[in-house]
């Protein structure tokens, strides 16, 4: 039962990540119909400016610094690259972002290396924090915590709640209508990317410590968050939600498991062939639920797609 | 009715097989036939093979972006299956299968159309960011299934064969390289011819038609989700048909070979070629290997650069290489090609600079940052010198800021050109 309850605290504190990354890519993508294929590598180039960043200031500027830089970058690309290939349509707008996710991932390579950089959490959280039957709790998951649920408030709030949340609602609908009474909307388009991968910095920068910075941090979480906002319904805000928080404990509890199959089949009835190397079945009988633990996202991305094409809390299908 | 379908049918196939449309593959088989007394080395044969095998690829992947506007992120996985059972297949010879060699890449385009009608059945209902994330999903799924699947896949060294094991064709056993590249390249006509007349046939017209709106294609009458599916069954057969080639050619496939990063640089070469074109993939094929395998030999910043041509081939001119030689089609019918000729050359000089000196700055910036153990001493142009300092790093960036500078005068000059030369009517 405490192992139980660590790992529904491991599985919010991943799925609360993912959603950070999820919510700022379903806004882009309610916004301009395109998904941004580099989301992952913002936050990536999050988690090394905070590192960079972290070795003048402390850890705490970088928290604070690096996410603001981070969503400039993303501004400027919205202003001057992705606004450039909007004219040819989707396609090449998603082979745009594909590039850049490539050449970001190039670009970082290129100044810090390829190997590991040694970015740590800051001594102040340097702690347990409880402890649940023995198993201590680091401080640091629940600062990560309490800050994703902060973001994820301050954005719902900021959307429903405030002029500047109205706007932007009614500009994901109704663009031309917008820009007819007044608005700017392409500024508001630039501003939500600008936030949108600001919000995927900060992601960078909290999680760079736990899962640590190097050049394939990007592509290790990318096809997970497409795969979440699909499961979870394109567009759809509470849809990603539900969905990282479900792929967060599902890839948790798939690792704290050691479920083999070969106990199962043998629960059944069947009995473990003794030259078991050389059998067709090997694997079959040597599977484990950790080894499974990685392509169950996508498993499930492909159940729900044949079942219900539009996601979990999808309104249409395209 | 049966007669009026006739007519349009019979006239497409005596268009087809005319002189003027035979002629180019003449050639094509003709140069290709001779490839090796020019380059005989076993390198140059293996480079030019791994280019024969990026086209078919290359060419199968175009079926959907270009023919189909499906975007794929997950086409590896036709290539790489395709591959594997091939190589199973020429273990199963080893043991005693009759099957000669050449005729292996049927066995896996075969495995490449079930699993494309597999997949397909529920990738195809939609085309756009819908199919671009399903074949992303799968993409990764098969990667990582090919890592828990030790029987099958081999897990981390993946499977290996030897081709020499089957019955003889007309004498060769296909012991040396030489021979391995007319078997590939027998390949690569068939599979491109045969690619070509597909998007001539009237499913591969509909095909066009979906991309362009598929809502008026259903109001003609046609299922866009069968005849997306129908596309992608024969794109699945190429690339199973390339994953053959490959297993014939390099004897091993690992998990590199279904995995994300490869059905990336596919997407890559196809678009930098051209994808709306049929020739863009080869050129984009012949380009990319290139790039990979001699630039690859000189520096190690050359998947940045390749990243850089990329973003800008998709912000700058969309239409890849080949649609910046079809932009010339016009000028070239007027007759007016010679007005360009002199600005061009005039450019020439300081666009080549202004690349070198750019792709110096970066050279010498890396040469900084990741020097082995305090190691300045740098060779770069056939000159050495010393990059701890500032000034060859300065020196490129003046080189690089004249000679951009030359080419910002000189773009209007080539605007004035391109516009004369494009209009029919000159006024003398």
């Amino acid at each position: 039962m405490a192992l139980f309850l660590v790992n529904v605290l491991d599985g919010l504190v991943t799925g609360l990540l993912l959603f950070m990354l999820c919510s700022g890519l379903t806004l882009i993508f309610s916004m301009m119909g395109v998904l941004n294929f580099a989301h992952a590598s913002f936050y990536m180039l999050g988690a090394y400016f905070a590192y960079q960043i972290s070795l003048v200031t402390g850890f705490w500027a970088g928290l604070i610094i690096a996410p603001l830089v981070v969503g400039v970058i993303g501004a400027g690309i919205e202003r001057y690259g992705l606004r450039r290939v909007h004219k040819f349509g989707h396609v090449p707008e998603l082979i745009f972002t594909f590039g850049l996710a490539l050449l970001i991932e190039e670009a970082v390579q290129f100044f810090w290396g390829k190997s590991q950089l040694p970015f740590s959490e800051p001594e102040a959280l340097d702690f347990a924090a409880f402890a649940i039957a023995g198993n201590a709790f680091p401080a640091y998951k629940v600062f990560m915590i309490f800050v994703a649920m902060g973001i994820f408030l301050t954005l719902l709030y900021i959307l429903t709640k405030t002029r500047i949340g109205m706007t932007i609602q009614a500009a994901l609908s109704y663009p031309e209508t917008v820009q007819n009474l007044g608005h700017n909307v392409p500024l508001v388009f630039m501003c939500v990317f600008g936030v949108g991968t600001a919000m995927a910095g900060l992601a960078g920068v909290i999680a760079g410590p736990v899962l640590g910075v190097f050049p394939g941090m990007a592509v290790q979480l990318g096809s997970i968050v497409f795969v979440t906002i699909v499961i979870g319904g394109l567009g759809s805000l509470w849809g990603a939600l539900v969905a990282s928080l479900i792929i967060g404990w599902m890839q948790t509890f798939a690792t704290a498991y050691d479920v083999t199959a070969e106990q199962i089949l043998t629960a059944i009835g069947f009995t473990k062939p003794e030259l078991i190397w050389d059998h067709p079945l090997q694997d079959l009988w040597t599977l484990t639920l950790p080894q499974l633990g990685p392509i169950l996202p996508y498993l499930l991305m492909v159940i729900v797609l044949v079942l219900r094409p539009q996601g979990l809390m999808g309104k249409r299908e395209s | 009715m049966s007669l009026a379908s006739k007519t349009p049918l019979t006239a497409g196939t005596s268009r087809l097989i005319s002189l003027s449309n035979t002629m180019p593959w003449a050639f094509a088989a003709l140069f290709l036939l001779c490839l090796p007394f020019v380059f005989q080395s076993n390198s140059a044969l293996t480079i030019m093979n791994q280019m024969a095998i990026t086209i078919v690829f290359a060419l199968s992947y175009n079926m959907l972006l270009g023919q189909g506007g499906m975007l794929s992120f997950g086409h590896a996985v036709y290539m790489g299956l395709g591959g594997f059972f091939a190589m199973h297949v020429m273990n199963m010879v080893e043991g005693g299968l009759w099957l000669p060699l050449p005729l292996l890449p049927i066995v896996g385009g075969l495995f490449g159309l079930i699993f494309a009608f597999l997949i397909g059945s529920f990738s195809t209902r939609r085309a756009g960011t819908v199919f671009a994330m399903i074949s992303l999903g799968v993409g990764e799924l098969i990667a990582a299934c090919s890592v828990i699947i030790v029987v099958f896949f081999g897990g981390e060294e993946g499977i290996s064969g030897d081709r020499t094991m089957g019955p003889p064709v007309f004498g060769y056993e296909f012991l040396t390289q030489q021979e391995v590249y007319y078997l590939t390249i027998f390949w690569l006509l068939l599979a491109t011819l045969l690619m070509y007349l597909f998007s001539r046939t009237p499913i591969g017209r509909i095909t066009n038609a979906v991309r362009d709106n598929e809502e008026r294609a259903e109001f003609l009458g046609y299922s866009q989700r069968n005849v997306r599916w129908i596309s992608f069954c024969a794109s699945g057969f190429f690339a199973g048909v390339a994953g053959s080639l490959f297993a014939i050619n390099f004897e091993i496939l690992t998990e590199e070979n279904l995995n994300l990063a490869t059905s990336g640089s596919i997407l890559l070469v196809t678009f930098i070629g051209g994808a709306g074109f049929f020739v863009g993939p080869i050129i984009g094929a012949v380009v990319f290997t290139l790039l990979q395998t001699v630039l690859g030999l000189h520096t190690e910043l050359w998947s940045l650069y390749l990243g850089i041509l990329f973003v800008s081939c998709v912000m700058f001119f969309p239409s890849g290489f080949a649609g910046l030689v079809a932009m010339h089609r016009r000028p070239f019918a007027l007759g007016k090609l010679h007005l360009l000729i002199k600005p061009y050359l005039k450019a020439a000089i300081p666009v080549v600079t202004s690349v070198l000196s750019l792709a110096a700055i970066l050279e010498i910036l890396f040469h900084k940052r990741h020097g082995y153990g305090g190691d300045h001493e740098m060779v770069l142009y056939g000159i050495a010198f010393d990059s701890s300092g500032y000034q060859a790093i300065a020196m490129a960036a003046v080189i690089a800021a004249i000679s951009l500078f030359l080419v910002s005068r000189i773009l209007p000059e080539i605007r004035a050109a391109w516009d004369s030369a494009n209009h029919a009517e000159s006024r003398t």
